[in-house]
Parts: C-alpha cells; sequence; structure tokens
C-alpha cells in the first residue's frame, strides 16, 4: 500500500471495503443491537468514536510500542476508550444505554476496533488513521442502520419508535408484525442480502470460489 | 531513547500507558458518578409513576415535574416483609437490594418459590399513593424474579381495595427485544389492570392465591385473576407468573398487606392476619 490519500481512507471502507460486508467483522454486535433504529444508531456514534479515537492514540505512539506487547497495549487503549463512552452514555443517554446494555461494553472485542488498530495505524500517522477509523466506523454504521431500518419497520412497524406500520395489537391496526424480524438470524438473513447487492454492483469484491 | 524492542523500554511502555489509562477511565468513572445515580433514582421514580399510572407517559415527564409528583402524592414507607409492619424510623440511604446479598441481612426463598433466586431482602420500601384529598389509593410494591435471560426487576401497584391490580411496570431485565421484552408492551401490561390476585370473597392466603400469567389464554374460570401469556417467551411469562405468585404470598407481602386490610377494617370481613 503506497502513502494512501486522506479521501480514500475515509470513504472507501463504506462500499468499497465495508468491514462488515467484505471483511464480516463485528458483526456479533450488527446482530445484537439491531432490533432499534435508535440503538443502532447510538451504537454506531459510539464504535465511531473509538474506532477513530484508538486508531490515533495507537498511531501516535506507534513508534514506542514493543512489538512483544503490541496487542495487549492496543487492547488497553481500546477497553479504556470503551469504558470512557459507556460511562459517558450512562450519564446523558441513561435510556438507550440500558437498551444496550452489555453491548457498548462489547465493543472492546469488536473486531473492527482491533483491526483497524493492527493493521492500520500501526503503519501510518495519526490524521490518516483518525480519518481510517472514522471511516471504518461509517461503514459498521451504513451496515447496522440499513439492518436496523429493516428489522424495526417490519419487526415493530416503527421507525425510530414512531409508529409507520399500524400493529394490529393496536385496536385499529392492520399490520402483523413479522417476529422472525426481532430473532437475530433475520439480521444474518439483512447482513447477507446486503452483501449479494453490493457485490452485484461491485463484482470485482466477488471472492474465487 | 531506549530501544524499542529491549526489555526496559516494554516496563516503562506498559507503566505509563497503564496509569495513563487508569487515570482516564477513573477521572470519568467518579466525575460521572452523581450524574449517573440521579438517572437511576429518576428512572425507578417514573416506573412508580407508571406503576400507579399517575401520568399518561411517564418518561415524558421532566425532572421537576417527578419530584413534584413524589412530594404531593407518594409516601416512601420501609416495611419489615415478615411481620409485615412498617419500619419507623428508617435509614434512607438502605437498598433492599444490596440487603439481599448481604450474609448478614438476607433471607433465604423458600424452594417451593421457582423465581431463581435464593435470598430476598428482610425490608423492603413500599410507595404509598395518595390521591388528591390526601387519601390512600393505591400502594406500589417492588418485585423481581428470574425471567429467560434475566432478573426482571418491576413495581406493581394494588389498589385500596388491596385485591385489585391497578398496573404493573418493568424497569430492568435483558429478555429478547420483540419476545420476552413484551413485558414492557403498553397493550400487555393494560392488560393487568383490574385482575384480582386472591380469589375474591375468600382471605388473603396462599391458599387462595391466583394470580398469575396462563399459557395461552386463561380459562374462563381464571379470567379474572390472570393474564394472556407473552406469544414466544414461554419462560419470561412463567417467570412473571412465579414471582407475582411469591411476591403476593404469605413469604412475600402477604403480611404486610394483611395487616393494611385489618387496619383499614377491610371491606371484606374474611381477612386474617
Amino acid at each position: 500500500m503506497a502513502a494512501p490519500k486522506a479521501k480514500e481512507v475515509l470513504l472507501k471502507p463504506i462500499f468499497d471495503n465495508n468491514p462488515i460486508a467484505l471483511q464480516v467483522l463485528g458483526i456479533c454486535s450488527a446482530l445484537a443491537v439491531t432490533t432499534q433504529l435508535t440503538t443502532s444508531l447510538v451504537m454506531s456514534v459510539a464504535v465511531i468514536a473509538v474506532t477513530a479515537c484508538s486508531s490515533a492514540a495507537v498511531s501516535m505512539i506507534r513508534h514506542r510500542i514493543p512489538n512483544s506487547i503490541r496487542i495487549i497495549v492496543q487492547m488497553v487503549i481500546i477497553a479504556s476508550l470503551v469504558i470512557l463512552v459507556d460511562q459517558i452514555l450512562k450519564a446523558y443517554l441513561f435510556d438507550i444505554s440500558k437498551r444496550l446494555s452489555v453491548f457498548v461494553g462489547l465493543i472492546i472485542t469488536n473486531c473492527i476496533v482491533m483491526g483497524r488498530a493492527e493493521g492500520f495505524a500501526m503503519k501510518n500517522g495519526p490524521w490518516l488513521s483518525f480519518l481510517d477509523g472514522i471511516g471504518n466506523g461509517l461503514g459498521y454504521s451504513f451496515i447496522l442502520l440499513t439492518v436496523g431500518f429493516f428489522r424495526e419497520l417490519f419487526g415493530s412497524g416503527k421507525l425510530f419508535g414512531y409508529t409507520v406500520l399500524n400493529p394490529i395489537t393496536n385496536p385499529d391496526g392492520w399490520y402483523n408484525p413479522n417476529g422472525l424480524m426481532l430473532l437475530s438470524p433475520s439480521a444474518f438473513f439483512l447482513i447477507g442480502i446486503i452483501i449479494w447487492v453490493i457485490r452485484t454492483f461491485k463484482p470485482e469484491q466477488i471472492e474465487e470460489a | 531513547m531506549l530501544p524499542k524492542d529491549s526489555m526496559a523500554n516494554t516496563f516503562l511502555v506498559s507503566i505509563v500507558l497503564c496509569i495513563v489509562c487508569s487515570l482516564l477511565v477513573s477521572t470519568a468513572a467518579v466525575a460521572l458518578k452523581p450524574r449517573q445515580e440521579r438517572n437511576k433514582v429518576l428512572d425507578q421514580q417514573r416506573n412508580i409513576i407508571a406503576a400507579a399510572g399517575l401520568a399518561e407517559d411517564p418518561r415524558a415527564l421532566s425532572s421537576k415535574e417527578v419530584l413534584q409528583l413524589f412530594q404531593q402524592r407518594i409516601e416512601r414507607k420501609l416495611v419489615d416483609l415478615q411481620t409485615g409492619q412498617f419500619v419507623e424510623d428508617a435509614d434512607e440511604d438502605y437498598d433492599p437490594l444490596k440487603a439481599a446479598k448481604d450474609p448478614q441481612q438476607r433471607v433465604p426463598i423458600d424452594s417451593e418459590f421457582d423465581i431463581g433466586l435464593r435470598f430476598r431482602e428482610p425490608k423492603t420500601w413500599v410507595y404509598l399513593v395518595k390521591d388528591e384529598q390526601g387519601e390512600l389509593e393505591q400502594i406500589v410494591l417492588p418485585i423481581y424474579g428470574m425471567g429467560l435471560w434475566s432478573v426482571l426487576y418491576g413495581y406493581i401497584s394494588v389498589d385500596k381495595d388491596l385485591r385489585t391490580i391497578r398496573g404493573i411496570t418493568f424497569y430492568e431485565h435483558g429478555e429478547t427485544p420483540g419476545l420476552g421484552g413484551e413485558v414492557e408492551n403498553p397493550v400487555w401490561r393494560a392488560k393487568w389492570v383490574g385482575k384480582q390476585i386472591w380469589e375474591e370473597g375468600q382471605p388473603r392466603t396462599d391458599e387462595f392465591l391466583r394470580i398469575g400469567v396462563a399459557k395461552g389464554s386463561p380459562p374462563p374460570q381464571l379470567q379474572p385473576y390472570q393474564v394472556d401469556g407473552l406469544s414466544g417467551a414461554t419462560i419470561t411469562s412463567r417467570g412473571v407468573s412465579t414471582m407475582l405468585k411469591y411476591w403476593f404470598s404469605s413469604d412475600g407481602f402477604g403480611p404486610f398487606i394483611n395487616n393494611l386490610a385489618n387496619q383499614q377494617g377491610a371491606t371484606d370481613g374474611s381477612s386474617q392476619s
């Protein structure tokens, strides 16, 4: 990889090199928090913040990190940032942090964050690493919000908590919510379909069978 | 500067990094703690208001309105579950959930009640809700018990007749959204309103305890006491059912409710202490 350009680093991970759709990283949280758009959105913002800041921090001290403990060093930085985000959510967005429960803490184990620190930030400068973190966070968010949109719409007939399709549990409702959409397997199907659509438009992403 | 991969540098980097990170994390934790605690208390108060049905949408209430409602209409009292008496001069900071974990204080739960927990607190807070004239209107009681994945924490409100449910709410649980998580669904919660805890005309004893969640729809003779199970959430429904049976039994709030009934010179002559 010759010196990457800022714009490429920021925008490529959204469609061309999406961490979920192409690298299939970090899908565990994509299954867990996407039953509602609000939680997907907050989770996305949290992951963007953590990936960007951790990549920048790792990149800043990359010349000082001894090879033998580099993974641990990255882990410590990521874990501290995640706890920070979790504390802030609990203080300012209590309702949503209650719904996200353990999944904010589990950003620590999200392979995207660690993958960017090890794969990009260790070799590039802080500013580029920061942009790369934002870019990959955006790629993750794109998938999360798309999945969240379909799951909340068809699973509970709502978007951001507002009723769009009136469910039959209401007296004047007509829409029969699809319970499968609220279960994790539906996120697998949706992510599969998104990968299919992306690869139809970008055939170069198709791997050799 | 030390060579990057030397032993000394490895130690130096790890020590400095740990100090910086722990400072960052602990500063945030300490600085944000008061705000987080306030959120927690406010959330519980909103749920008490929801259980008592005092507001259309308790989530929309500002913290000021919540405080005002509590000052005007809600009185918090500590109850000794065993004797069913109010505890005078209660310690305002007493935390029932902590007491339930403290080996010095906790009380074993009879294994006949399968609520998934082995101990409960000896005393707990109840909330007396007054009407505009200051007369007792309903009481809000804390309940909890195991669902499928998690312990469900909630409040249930009982009318001043001490037999009829006025409302129920769950403020903390980790059940699957859309399935077990539907315990939060307003439509399901509304089904509880008006249900009877004990068989009508009978004393408030465990023998006549009828409240619960049915599998599917309750049979006609249980309609006044039970609500429909949540579809796709058999174990969560059973959890709610067992926890209600426990908390209204003579091991739970039974003695307290019977005491209150006796004091009121309860309307039905058959109540026992």
